[in-house]
């Protein structure tokens, strides 16, 4: 919400709408070990986080959440950002959505810049976020509706309606209204009405997070199977080292915030279909969860795990945020002149 | 809540204590309260001396009741004689010249008691409905525009406590100086009621619609933001469903106020209704006015509680949450 008044700043640093230029001072940011090179990424890409940083307005000055994130995602892509809470993984995804704008840098989508939020990214919520009054069939609708009213026909708008519900497996219980059904089922409708968008990009904001261990292995082997037919690209937060890497192809590993960033990115050269119980003996599989495992649990221990074990560096942070921020107000106020 | 048994089979016998302990709590507590204080008033009543005699029990409360039902009735006779003789007149004296002009007047008693009920029903509907007509929309377009909330807001507020007794002159007067017609659609005075009733009606529906909008999930709002809805969606598909039970507690208290407002309004004002009734009775001075008067204040509030009711039953209707407890 707040992000919106910084968008003058945004569309200050475009020059042709197109590409970003990135501000002159974050230019000078501290390097981040990045291990961004993908096989795939070098064929096309897809989708492209430029440089993008995000302020917060706070009674203090302004609170730096994103430093610098810098990411190329391939067209069928499955990508995970994990990280620990407060990290701004969220925030990634809402500023790829088009819900906040990047204070710096910025987003762009098959050679279009992000700007507003569309349904060619769609979003699944955490909280499934259904419209309590409407029964999954019609909150599926609105989207298709909304989408398609020019290109389908009631009757086509009727079937993909309940193609996309069938895909989900909800087909049986398309006429009940989300208070009637449980919390899997509301987030396989969420998923329906994304997917129904047709999205370029499917965003998920850790759409299994707040649902119990057997529901969310169910809804993974869904995910998979939806994945194998219609080959999305797709951004998923989530918490869950298993779930990212039974699902990703790159793993994108944040580091902490305040200004987090993008810390590590491990490809994971699993074939597919992949199968939960066969991996659990994989030692690749196994390899890769004790990649993620170490990188949040050794190289970016979660800041209060940190104060407990001794040395600090919050000062320096700080410091360094401080330093930031008289950068910027001074480049502002060059800018006003 | 109770367990009066509608099914009409015969309880069984391990149910008949349950049913004991249920018609004891939906009938017979409230049977009692109301048997204190009937009995109460009746002993205050008694011991309360007024230039106009003693003030009326419950039992001259009643006789009074029936009497007003019986003036009632012999009105509608005589007006029933009266539409008689008139066109018996009218026939006769087409009978005797066919190009005759036949006039046809209206029967011209005084109103009864009921008359006023009805005066007084059909103004405070029109108050509230056009009430609700402005206030509705206001409160969506403010709840959904924090701009516009803050440029009205301030208006609200300064408006919102302002009694119907300071409003009424300044009604009257615009609603003489402006509506002139030779054959008026509408009594001055039914307008002046409805107007009065409407300027202290719309706040609670206006400030409560604006809350509930203001209040939607931001999960909601993404969702609309996500799919790019255009505003007139928005406000069908997200803005009014999600705002209507904040809506209905607003309609609720607006009813409930233009039906204060009304008495008021009408006594003040001298126009018809059951404020007139009230004030009429009071100029009138006889030893049955007060009980008079009292059967009117219990018709005010009975009509008031039912209004209330018949509100309550809408939102049940309208409500897409079946499960919440509305009370």
């Amino acid at each position: 919400m707040a992000s919106y008044s910084f968008s003058e700043l945004v569309k200050g640093a475009t020059l042709n709408g197109v590409r970003f230029i990135v501000c002159g001072h974050l230019q000078n940011n501290r390097m981040h070990p990045q291990t961004s090179t993908s096989p795939k990424e070098q064929v096309m890409t897809h989708l492209e986080l430029t440089g993008v940083s995000i302020d917060f307005p706070t009674p203090k000055g302004a609170f730096r959440a994103l430093d610098n994130v810098n990411l190329k995602i391939a067209k069928g892509e499955f990508i995970s950002l994990i990280g620990h809470s407060g990290c701004g993984k969220s925030t990634v995804l809402n500023i790829v959505a088009g819900l906040y704008q990047a204070t710096t840098g910025g987003v762009v989508l098959d050679g279009k810049e992000v700007r507003e939020p569309g349904p060619e990214r769609a979003v699944v919520f955490q909280n499934h976020s259904l419209l309590p009054w409407l029964s999954a069939y019609e909150n599926v609708e609105l989207a298709v509706r909304q989408v398609f009213r020019r290109t389908k026909s009631k009757a086509e708008m009727r079937d993909w309606i309940e193609h996309n519900l069938a895909l989900v497996h909800m087909d049986h219980a398309m006429h009940k209204r989300p208070d009637e059904i449980s919390g899997g089922m509301k987030q396989r409708v969420g998923i329906a009405r994304a997917l129904a968008m047709e999205p370029k990009v499917l965003l998920m904001d850790e759409p299994f997070g707040a649902l119990d261990a057997l529901t969310r292995a169910h809804l993974q082997d869904s995910l998979m199977e939806i994945q194998t037919t219609l080959n999305n690209t797709v951004i998923m937060i989530t918490h869950d080292v298993d779930e990212a890497v039974l699902l990703s192809d790159r793993i994108v590993m944040m580091t902490n915030g305040p200004a987090a960033s993008v810390g590590e990115i491990l490809d994971i050269e699993l074939e597919r279909p992949r199968d939960r119980i066969a991996l659990a003996d994989d030692t690749r599989y196994n390899h890769y969860r004790h990649e993620v495992l170490s990188f949040l649990y050794e190289k970016q221990r979660h800041p209060a795990t940190d104060e407990a074990a001794g040395p600090v560096k919050k000062p320096e942070v700080a410091q360094d945020l401080q330093d930031r921020n008289t950068a910027k107000a001074e480049s502002k106020a060059a800018e006003a002149a | 809540m109770s367990t009066l048994n509608l099914s009409g089979r015969l309880p069984a016998r391990d149910e008949l204590p349950t049913l004991a302990a249920g018609m004891a709590r939906t009938l017979i507590v409230p049977l009692m309260g109301l048997l204190v204080f009937l009995f109460a008033w009746h002993i205050a009543a008694r011991n309360i001396d007024t230039s106009l005699g003693q003030f009326p029990g419950p039992v001259q409360v009643y006789e009074q009741s029936v009497n007003l039902i019986a003036e009632h009735n012999r009105e509608r006779t005589k007006e029933v004689a009266f539409i008689e003789r008139q066109e018996k007149r009218n026939a006769e004296k087409l009978a005797k010249d066919p190009s005759a002009e036949v006039r046809i007047r209206d029967y011209t008693g005084k109103p009864t008691f009921f008359d006023q009920i009805g005066t007084s029903l059909v103004t405070v509907m029109s108050g509230f409905v056009l009430a609700s007509l402005l206030a509705i929309p206001i409160g969506i377009l403010i709840g959904l525009n924090s701009t516009l909330y803050a440029a009205l807001n301030p208006l609200v507020q300064l408006f919102k406590p302002v009694s119907p007794l300071a409003w009424l002159p300044l009604v009257t007067m615009v609603v003489s100086a402006v509506y002139v017609s030779d054959d008026p659609l509408f009594a001055k005075s039914f307008l002046t009621s409805l107007f009065t009733v409407t300027l202290c009606c719309l706040w609670p529906t206006l400030i409560n619609t604006a809350v509930g909008v203001s209040g939607i999930s931001q999960d909601l709002k993404n969702v609309s933001k996500v799919l790019r809805l255009p505003f007139l969606t928005h406000v069908v598909k997200i803005a009014i469903p999600a705002s209507l039970p904040a809506m209905f507690t607003g309609l609720r208290l607006s009813l409930g106020i233009a039906w204060m407002v009304l008495i008021a309004a009408e006594m003040l004002a001298q126009n018809p209704g059951l404020g007139k009734f009230v004030w009429d009775e009071f100029q009138n001075g006889s030893s049955d006015s007060l009980g008079r008067i009292m059967v009117a204040v219990l018709v005010i509030g009975l009509i008031g509680f039912l209004l209330d009711r018949a509100m309550l039953a809408l939102q049940k209707a309208i409500s897409w949450d079946k499960n919440a407890v509305l009370r």
